[in-house]
C-alpha cells in the first residue's frame, strides 16, 4: 500500500503541456477519483503513475520516495485499462499469470494465487478461455484480476465501466468499492462520469484542462463546489446557473428580482434541480417540458431568466405542459459564484423572491 | 468461331449460376448473367490466357522431343525418365535449391526482416523511416544495376569494395575470390538484401497495428524488452510471418534473375538453382521439352510447398479469425 504525492507534476508531449503544475496527495489505502471532461488529462496523470509516461517536471512520491525515473515494472502497480488490453493470444489463465512470470514467483504459488484472483472477481470458470470468448464485463474482471494478482501497492483504474451496459455498470461499481474495502489498497479510478466517482470514491479530485479545480469528498463537491466548473460537473441533471447583477441586497437577473446575502457586483446563482419545488410563491414561469425519469420528474419551466430544471421527487406527475407555475428554494441550499473568477463566495445565499 | 464463342458464354454463364445460386430470385436470372461476364469475364479470359493455356502448352511440349532444331518429331515419355532416373545433376541443384531457398529465407526475408521491423519500429519515427526506406533501395533499383554494384563489390582484383576493406583494414595481402570461393552465401545475400525489405514492410505495418495499450500493459506487469517482444510482438506477427514464409518460399523457388546476372549459375552448376537450370537446359542446352518437363516439376513442387505451408501455419484459421482482437 502506498501514499502518492504529486509535486508540481507536469507533463509536455512534445509542445503540447497536458498538464501544467500538479500537486496532489493521495493517502495510503484511499479510493480516490480523478473526475473530469474528455481530454483534461486524467488518463495522462495516471500513466505517470504507473510509469508508462515519465513526467516532464516536479516530483512524484510513492510512500515518500522519488519514483520519477522508476520504470514500469518495479513500481509494483495493477492498472486495468479503458480497452482492458487483455494479452488476445493468451488464455484467461495466462493473462491472469502473467505479471507473476517476471517475479520468478514458484509457478505451484503462482497457479495458486491466479486461482486466487480469479475467485476474487469471479472468472474461475473462464479460466481456459481466450479474451475473444468473453464478454465485456467478463474481459473487465479479468482485467481486474490481472491487475490484483500481483499484490499492488497501487490499483489504478482507467475508466473501467466505460464499455459495461447500464446494469453491468451498477452492479460492477459495487463490486469494485467492495473489493477496495476488501483489501484496502490505495485505489486511484479515472472516470468522467461524475456518478461513478461520487458513489465509489472517498475523495474526487475534479480535473480540468490539466489542473485540479477541486479536491474534495462527494459531499464537499456537490455542496460546495469551489467554482463553476465543478458545480456545472458534479450533479445530474446539471445545476440551474443564473447570472446576474447584485446590488444593495438585491440580485436581478433579467428581471426577476432576488433577497441576496454576501455577495455584491457580477455574480451568478446556481440552483440544483433536486432543491427547487413548486409553490405558492416564488419566480414565475411556465412549464415546457415533463421527463418522467422513473423515481423522480424532470420538469422544464421557461423563466423570464431563461430555462430551468426542476426535479420533483416521486413518480406522479402533478403538473401539465403550459401550466403556470412560482418556483422556491431553501435560501441555504443556493450556491453564489463570481462571475468574472467564478469562484465560489462562501457565506453567500439568496432566497427566494417573495 | 462464333459458335464456340457462344459455348464459352454459356459456359461461364454455367458457372455463373451455380455462383450465384443462394442469392434468391429477386433480380432476373439474365441480368446477373450479364453482370457476372462483364465484372468477372475479363478476369477469367486473362487467367486462362496466361496462367492455364502457358500449363498446358508446358505439358504438350514435355511429352514431345522438342529440340534445338525447333521440329517435333515424335511424342515420348522420355523427358520425364530423364527427370527422374537418368539426370544425376538434379538431385545436387535440388539440394542447392533447398540451402538457397530456406538459408535466404531463415537468415534474410524473415529474421532478419523481422529485426528490421522490430528495431525501426522501437526508435524514433524519423530514424525508423530513415533505416526502413534505406532498406527498400535494393528493391527499388533495377535489378542490372543492382547486380553491377554487386559484381564490383566481390570483384577478384584489388578494386572491389570487399577486397579494399579486406586489405586497407585487416591487412589482408591478396585479393579474394569470392565469387569462386563463396558463390553459395552470395547468391543468398544478394538475394536476402531485397527480400528482407517485404518482410520488413509487412511486419512493420503489422506492429504498427498492435494496440498501444498491449504494451502498456505489458511494461506494467513488469516485461522487459525480449519479453514485450516474445509475448507481445511475435504472437501479434503470427500471421504475416506465416504468410511472407510461404510466399517468399515460392518467389524464391522461381526466381532466378540475380542469381544468373551475378554468377550465371557458376562456377560451373554451383549455383544453379532450380528455376536456373530449367532456364539453362531450355535456352543454353536447347533442351525444350526436357525444359518444359523439369518445368512442370518444378510447378507440382510449388503446389506441395504451399500445400504443406498451408497446413504447417494453419493459415486457413489464421485467415478465418481477426488478426488483432480489440475490444
Ligand atoms: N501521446 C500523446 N501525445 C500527444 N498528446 C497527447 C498524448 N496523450 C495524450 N495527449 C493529449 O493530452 C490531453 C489529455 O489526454 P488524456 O488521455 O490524459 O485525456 P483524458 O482526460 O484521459 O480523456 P478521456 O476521458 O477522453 O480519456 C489530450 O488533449 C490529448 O490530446
Ligand atoms: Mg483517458
Amino acid at each position: 500500500m502506498a501514499k502518492i504525492e504529486f509535486r508540481h507534476v507536469s507533463k509536455r508531449f512534445g509542445a503540447v503541456e497536458v498538464i501544467p503544475d500538479m500537486d496532489l496527495v493521495i493517502e495510503d489505502g484511499e479510493f480516490a477519483a480523478l473526475l473530469g471532461p474528455s481530454g483534461c488529462g486524467k488518463s495522462t496523470s495516471l500513466f505517470m503513475l504507473a510509469g508508462i509516461y515519465l513526467p516532464s517536471g516536479g516530483e512524484l512520491l510513492f510512500d515518500g520516495h522519488l519514483v520519477n525515473e522508476v520504470e514500469a515494472r518495479d513500481r509494483n502497480v495493477g492498472i486495468v485499462f479503458q480497452s482492458y488490453a487483455l494479452y488476445p493470444h493468451m488464455s484467461v489463465r495466462d493473462n491472469i499469470l502473467f505479471p507473476l512470470r517476471f517475479k520468478k514467483t514458484p509457478r505451484d504459488e503462482a497457479l495458486a494465487r491466479v486461482k486466487a484472483a480469479a475467485d476474487l472477481v469471479r472468472v474461475t470458470e473462464l479460466l481456459d478461455r481466450r479474451p475473444s470468448e468473453l464478454s465485456g464485463g467478463q474481459q473487465q474482471r479479468v482485467a481486474l484480476a490481472r491487475a490484483l494478482v500481483k499484490k499492488p501497492q497501487l490499483l489504478l483504474l482507467d475508466e473501467p465501466l466505460s464499455n459495461l451496459d447500464a446494469s453491468l455498470r451498477l452492479s460492477m461499481r459495487t463490486e469494485i468499492k467492495s473489493l477496495h474495502e476488501q483489501l484496502g489498497v490505495t485505489t486511484v479510478l479515472v472516470t468522467h462520469d461524475q456518478i461513478e466517482a461520487t458513489t465509489m470514491a472517498d475523495r474526487i479530485i475534479c480535473m480540468r484542462a490539466g489542473r485540479i479545480e477541486q479536491v474534495g469528498t462527494p459531499d464537499d463537491l456537490y455542496l460546495r463546489p469551489s467554482s463553476l466548473f465543478v458545480a456545472g460537473f458534479i450533479g445530474s441533471p446539471p445545476i440551474n446557473l443564473v447570472a446576474g447583477k447584485a446590488e444593495g441586497g438585491t440580485f436581478t437577473a433579467d428581471g426577476t428580482r432576488f433577497p441576496v446575502v454576501g455577495a455584491s457586483g457580477e455574480i451568478t446563482v446556481g440552483l440544483r434541480p433536486e432543491h427547487l419545488r413548486f409553490g405558492e410563491a416564488g419566480f414565475a414561469g411556465r412549464i415546457t417540458q415533463i421527463e418522467p425519469m422513473g423515481r423522480e420528474i424532470l420538469y422544464v419551466v421557461e423563466t423570464g431568466m431563461g430555462a430551468v430544471r426542476v426535479l420533483e421527487q416521486g413518480s406522479f406527475v402533478g403538473h401539465t405542459i403550459g401550466e403556470q407555475v412560482k418556483v422556491a428554494f431553501r435560501p441555504e441550499n443556493s450556491l453564489v459564484f463570481e462571475t468574472k473568477r467564478q469562484k465560489l463566495i462562501v457565506g453567500a445565499h439568496v432566497r427566494t423572491p417573495a | 468461331m462464333v459458335a464456340s464463342l457462344r459455348g464459352v458464354s454459356q459456359t461461364m454463364a454455367t458457372i455463373a449460376d451455380e455462383l450465384i445460386e443462394r442469392r434468391g430470385h429477386a433480380a432476373s436470372a439474365t441480368r446477373r448473367r450479364t453482370n457476372f461476364v462483364i465484372f468477372l469475364g475479363p478476369a477469367i479470359v486473362l487467367t486462362v490466357l496466361f496462367f492455364i493455356v502457358p500449363v498446358i502448352i508446358d505439358i504438350a511440349v514435355s511429352f514431345t522431343d522438342l529440340g534445338r532444331s525447333l521440329r517435333i518429331t515424335a511424342f515420348t515419355t522420355e523427358q520425364y525418365e530423364k527427370v527422374f532416373r537418368t539426370d544425376r545433376r538434379l538431385t545436387q541443384v535440388i539440394g542447392l535449391t533447398f540451402v538457397y531457398v530456406f538459408g535466404t529465407l531463415a537468415i534474410f526475408n524473415v529474421t532478419f526482416g523481422l529485426i528490421l521491423a522490430i528495431t525501426t519500429t522501437a526508435i524514433r519515427n524519423v530514424s525508423g523511416s530513415f533505416f526502413r526506406g534505406v532498406w527498400l533501395l535494393p528493391r527499388m533499383s533495377p535489378s542490372v544495376l543492382y547486380i553491377l554494384l554487386w559484381l564490383w563489390a566481390v570483384s577478384p582484383t584489388e578494386a572491389g569494395l570487399v577486397n579494399q576493406v579486406l586489405m586497407q583494414a585487416f591487412g589482408l595481402d591478396a585479393p579474394l575470390d569470392l565469387l569462386t570461393s563463396a558463390p553459395i552465401a552470395l547468391i543468398i545475400i544478394s538475394n536476402g538484401f531485397i527480400g528482407a525489405s517485404m518482410g520488413m514492410i509487412i511486419f512493420t505495418a503489422a506492429i504498427r497495428g498492435i494496440p498501444e495499450h498491449l504494451f502498456h500493459a505489458a511494461a506494467v506487469d513488469g516485461a522487459g524488452t525480449f519479453a514485450t517482444i516474445r509475448f507481445i510482438t511475435l504472437p501479434a506477427l503470427r500471421w504475416p510471418i506465416s504468410f511472407v514464409t510461404i510466399y517468399q518460399t515460392l518467389s524464391l523457388l522461381v526466381s532466378f534473375e540475380y542469381i544468373l546476372l551475378l554468377t550465371k549459375g557458376g562456377p560451373f552448376y554451383d549455383t544453379t538453382v532450380y528455376a536456373l537450370y530449367v532456364y539453362r537446359r531450355a535456352f543454353e542446352s536447347g533442351q525444350y521439352a526436357y525444359g518444359a518437363a523439369l518445368a512442370l516439376f518444378l510447378i507440382v513442387i510449388g503446389m506441395v510447398v504451399a500445400l504443406i505451408g498451408w497446413r504447417f501455419f494453419d493459415m486457413e484459421r489464421l485467415l478465418q479469425r481477426p488478426r488483432i482482437e480489440v475490444h
